[in-house]
Order: structure tokens, then C-alpha cells, then sequence
């Protein structure tokens, strides 16, 4: 199983122990997972993230069997379909957006561009609802959460886009795939990173309602514990239980290399 | 009630195991699935292994009366229904009382009235500040009749929010300071706000312990709980999310904590806080398992 879901790097906001690649490694040793998707969180609070992504790909360099890179890119910044190309050329499943985190809009154009642009290339489009809960963000932490209206405009863009949508509810992912047609929702993938388990059972009703092939493993790693997700598989209710999250291969051309085994 | 788990082990291993932080649901909280709630809880409490669930209801949880105002008659009316389901499943739940310290003198008979039908604690909302002075009866009971308090809170108080009267750990802390026979269970370290506030803010109050339930999953925040406060200090919980609940319980193995450290997180700082024999299952089982070790 691979984890879509993991950064390096600092965090603005907190103190974080040691997001650090060479500590991914053993987490993943220790939880079972083959690899992992890896952002470069400073990236996205930087004006330019173009040099974090040069960060990320010497930071994953020594690890590239198992951390594969999900560079960040700004749609509004001078240069940034050479970006998607340099990421498609590292050899990355994913590129990363952070539209709140830099002022644009639900409906902002260049996002579209942005999907369309990584699809055309067999990359996915990962996006993150929240970095932190609500309740707890530094006062200077102003952006806000993705919106639901933002996911629903990319996975209207085009039949290329496929779009990873991370640290999501279950209230935002219903609001969102039942927004879209039926060939729109076959482009959305959602993390199970936010998602509960019982006793409300968010993600089994999810299941029962939208079906676990529009569900991939992830853990926001460094930021949350990894054990999150496994333990919400675990105690899925015995209906659902053998029901099987869709492996990072199924999401994009560019995301092979990993199977989707679900709980343990 | 729901069955038992199977002859599997279950997820969090057989250790005992009690959730100081959990809800239940009855007919007058305006939710149809209440009673499928209620079951799921007890089922996952089972496949994870929790030995004792200590529970409380919050009135009508805004039905007729807003969850963290609740009216009297709907404090009633919770506490009631958690009665009804201690006295039916006594070997897995115990009761918290809640009451609304707004009505002082209902507080008290209700906690009167629900300890003499085995309420072992009692539970605090946020309808007041918890600093407050009408909290003061309430404390003195609980000091007096050796009843454990558990208080809502909101981890580092910045701005008020709608719906609940916020208190943070220095709030709470103020009022264990006038209370140092009392003691205090501050709730959901990652149940919402700033736990690294409240960690430095109750480290000198003795009588307050954490629990570590909430959906709040923070990498760090576990290790910043046993580092300032002492593993004797913190209980385990889930509240609202028994998920989030297991991924601590998995996050403490594999923090270097002693095995009696991690035992005291599960279960035996529960017992030495609550009344004694509050956990007949959990002084059974720590020695069968104890005995299967040897």
C-alpha cells in the first residue's frame, strides 16, 4: 500500500518531530507500506515554491525506491508549465496546489489550466483541504480550507484531470461527488486521512454510499499520526470490512508502482 | 447491547483497557440512529478492547436544550438514560453524572441522586467558565465524596466561540487551585484548540489529569503529554472518534514508554483516580494477562 499523503520539511505553524525523509523510511518499514507520495510542506507557504522543489528532489534522491516525489506548483506564477514538465520528467505521480494558501479563487482559471496541464501528462492533481484543525491555527494562518466549490470546478475541467483530494470529511466529500456527474466523480480520489470512523462511521457510510474505489490510503504524515487511517480501516463495521481502497495505479497513468491492499 | 468480539484478539490487545472520555445517545436527542450509534460505540469498544467505557450524556445534545446548556429537565433526562444503561451493562459501562453548574441547587441533588445509583464522576459541559465560582459547590462535592470531575475543554482559549461558555487549561487550572482535594480530568487534549498551550498551563496542578481523546491527531502532541505532564497523568479516551482513539493507543507503543507507563495510560491511573473497585474487570484481567506472561 502506498501512502499519497506524506510531506518533508517543516511546518510554519508548530513544531513537527522530524519530517524528515530518512524517518518516512522506517515509518513506513514499521507500518507496512511500500512507499509513500511526498510533498515539500514549506512549499506550500512559500510565494515561489519552485525552490522547494528542487529541496524535495535532493532531500527524496537517496530514497527515490520508495519515496516518489509530488513537486508543488503555482498556476499564477510566470513559468509554471515548465514546472509540470520538470515534475513529469522526475518521474512524479503528483504534482501539489495549495489554492487558499495562495489567494485564488474557487473558479480561478489558471488552476484549471494547472489540472488539465498535469492529466495531459498523467499526473495526478493532489490538493488539501486543511493542514491543521480549524480550532487550533495560528492566528496567522488566515487562508482557510479548500472549498468544495474549488473541487467541484476541477473535476469539471476535463476528462484528463485526476484530482487526489487530501484531509477531507466526510460533509465536503459528499457535498462534492454528489456534484458531479457520474464521469466527473470517476476523476475525484479522496485520502481517508480526516475521514471518521466509529461510532459515527463516516467512512463506512461513504463506502455503502459512494463506493470504496473512490478511496486511496493516506496519512499526512508528518503532521498527524500514521496510525490514523489503518486504525479507521480496522474498525470498519463487518459489511464493509473487505471492501478494497482503489491502489495509488489506479489514479493516474503516472501512479504506478503500488497496491492497494486495504485494512489488516 | 452488541455481542462480544470473537475469540480474536482484540485490536489494542487484552490488556485492560477503560475510555474515560465517552457518549452515549437516548430516544430524546432528535436522532434517529441513536440506538445504532450507541451500538456502534460498544461494538468497536469491544473489537478494540475497552474494558470499561465511563460515559456520560449531554442532555439532549440540542434537541430541546443546547448541548452545552443543557436545561435542567434535559440534564435530567440524560442522566436518566445513562443510568438505564450502566444498570443494564454493568460489566462494561459506568456513569458520569452531567450537570449545568448554572443551576446549582439541581446540580447537587443530581448528583446526589445519580452517585447513589452508581455514577462514579462527574461530567462538566462548557456552560459555565471553569473558573468559575459557581463551580465551587460542585467541586467541593466532588472533593468531599472523592468524585473524580471531568471538564470540557478547549485546549488554549483565543476568541470565544458560538454555542459554549470556552475554558482552556489555565481556566481549569485556577479552579483546581482552589480545589487541591478535588480532582480534575481535563478533556480531550486533541479534542480542539491548542494542546501545547495547555500542557505548560496545568503542568503544576497535581489534582489535574489529562485525557487524550478527540479527533485530534497531532504527530508530537502525545509526546509533549508524557514530557510535561508524566504518563501517570494522562488516561486514555476516545469521545467522539474511537478511531483517532486506537491510533493513539497504536502511537503510545511505539513511543520507548515503559510497559507500566502504558498501562497506567489505559487503565491504571483510571483506577487510582476513581473510587476503588470502579474496575473489577480490569484488576481481573491485568492478572490473568499477567499470569499468561509469567
Amino acid at each position: 500500500m502506498i501512502d499519497v499523503n506524506a510531506l518533508v520539511g517543516p511546518y510554519p505553524f508548530r513544531h513537527v518531530p522530524h519530517p524528515d525523509p530518512e524517518v518516512l523510511v522506517r515509518v513506513l518499514d514499521r507500518e507496512g507500506l511500500e512507499g509513500a507520495w511526498v510533498g515539500h510542506l514549506p512549499s506550500a507557504f512559500y510565494r515561489d515554491p519552485t525552490p522547494g522543489n528542487a529541496d524535495l528532489l535532493a532531500m527524496l534522491r537517496p530514497f527515490r525506491d520508495r519515496l516518489r516525489p509530488a513537486p508543488t506548483i503555482r498556476p499564477d506564477w510566470p513559468g509554471w508549465d515548465s514546472s509540470v514538465a520538470a515534475a513529469a520528467d522526475a518521474g512524479a505521480p503528483a504534482i501539489r496546489a495549495y489554492p487558499p494558501q495562495w489567494g485564488l479563487g474557487p473558479h480561478d482559471g489558471s488552476m484549471r489550466e494547472l489540472a488539465l496541464a498535469a492529466g495531459e501528462r498523467g499526473m495526478a492533481l493532489l490538493l488539501t483541504v486543511r493542514f491543521e484543525d480549524l480550532r487550533q491555527r495560528h492566528a496567522m494562518d488566515a487562508a482557510g480550507d479548500l472549498s468544495a466549490a474549488a473541487v467541484r470546478a476541477l473535476a469539471r475541467a476535463g476528462d484528463a484531470v485526476r484530482l487526489v483530494v487530501t484531509a477531507a470529511s466526510r460533509d465536503m466529500i459528499e457535498e462534492v461527488h454528489w456534484g458531479l456527474t457520474d464521469a466527473e466523480q470517476q476523476r475525484v480520489f479522496w485520502d481517508i486521512s480526516w475521514v471518521w470512523g466509529p461510532p459515527e462511521h463516516h467512512l463506512a457510510k461513504l463506502f455503502r454510499t459512494i463506493g470504496p474505489e473512490r478511496f486511496v490510503f493516506g496519512t499526512q504524515w508528518p503532521l498527524r499520526l500514521v496510525q490514523t487511517p489503518r486504525a479507521t480501516l480496522d474498525l470498519l463495521p463487518d459489511d464493509v470490512r473487505p471492501a478494497r481502497l482503489s491502489p495509488a495505479s489506479a489514479i493516474c497513468a503516472a501512479g504506478d508502482g503500488g497496491t492497494g491492499t486495504v485494512s489488516g | 447491547m452488541s455481542a462480544r468480539a470473537g475469540d480474536d484478539a482484540p485490536l489494542a490487545g487484552r490488556e485492560p483497557l477503560v475510555d474515560a472520555h465517552a457518549h452515549f445517545y437516548h430516544a430524546e436527542t432528535g436522532r434517529a440512529d441513536w440506538a445504532e450509534v450507541n451500538e456502534a460505540r460498544l461494538r468497536a469498544g469491544d473489537r478494540i478492547g475497552v474494558t470499561y467505557h465511563v460515559a456520560s450524556i449531554l442532555g439532549t445534545y440540542g434537541f430541546s436544550s443546547p448541548t452545552y446548556f443543557p436545561s435542567p429537565n434535559d440534564v435530567s433526562r440524560g442522566n436518566d438514560a445513562m443510568l438505564a444503561m450502566a444498570a443494564a451493562d454493568p460489566d462494561r459501562l459506568r456513569m458520569m453524572v452531567t450537570v449545568n453548574p448554572n443551576y446549582t441547587d439541581h446540580a447537587l441533588v443530581e448528583i446526589d441522586r445519580c452517585v447513589a445509583r452508581g455514577a462514579i464522576g462527574i461530567k462538566l459541559l462548557a456552560s459555565r467558565r471553569a473558573d468559575d465560582a459557581l463551580l465551587d459547590p460542585i467541586a467541593d462535592v466532588a472533593a468531599n465524596r472523592g468524585l473524580p470531575v471531568l471538564h470540557h475543554i478547549w485546549q488554549h482559549r483565543r476568541r470565544e466561540w458560538p454555542s459554549q461558555e470556552i475554558s482552556d487549561g489555565a481556566d481549569l487550572a485556577r479552579l483546581a487551585r482552589r480545589h487541591p482535594r478535588a480532582r480534575f480530568i481535563l478533556a480531550h487534549i486533541g479534542g480542539g484548540g491548542d494542546y501545547s498551550h495547555t500542557f505548560p498551563a496545568i503542568a503544576d496542578c497535581p489534582n489535574i489529569l489529562a485525557d487524550l481523546s478527540g479527533s485530534g491527531v497531532d504527530r508530537g502532541m502525545l509526546d509533549a503529554a508524557v514530557d510535561m505532564l508524566g504518563a501517570d497523568r494522562l488516561l486514555w479516551g476516545a469521545d467522539l472518534t474511537m478511531c483517532t482513539g486506537l491510533a493513539k493507543l497504536r502511537a503510545l507503543s511505539v513511543l520507548g514508554l515503559s510497559a507500566d507507563a502504558i498501562a497506567g495510560i489505559r487503565w491504571r491511573n483510571a483506577a487510582r483516580l476513581f473510587a476503588p473497585g470502579s474496575f473489577p474487570r480490569c484488576q481481573a484481567a491485568s492478572g490473568a494477562t499477567a499470569g499468561a506472561r509469567a
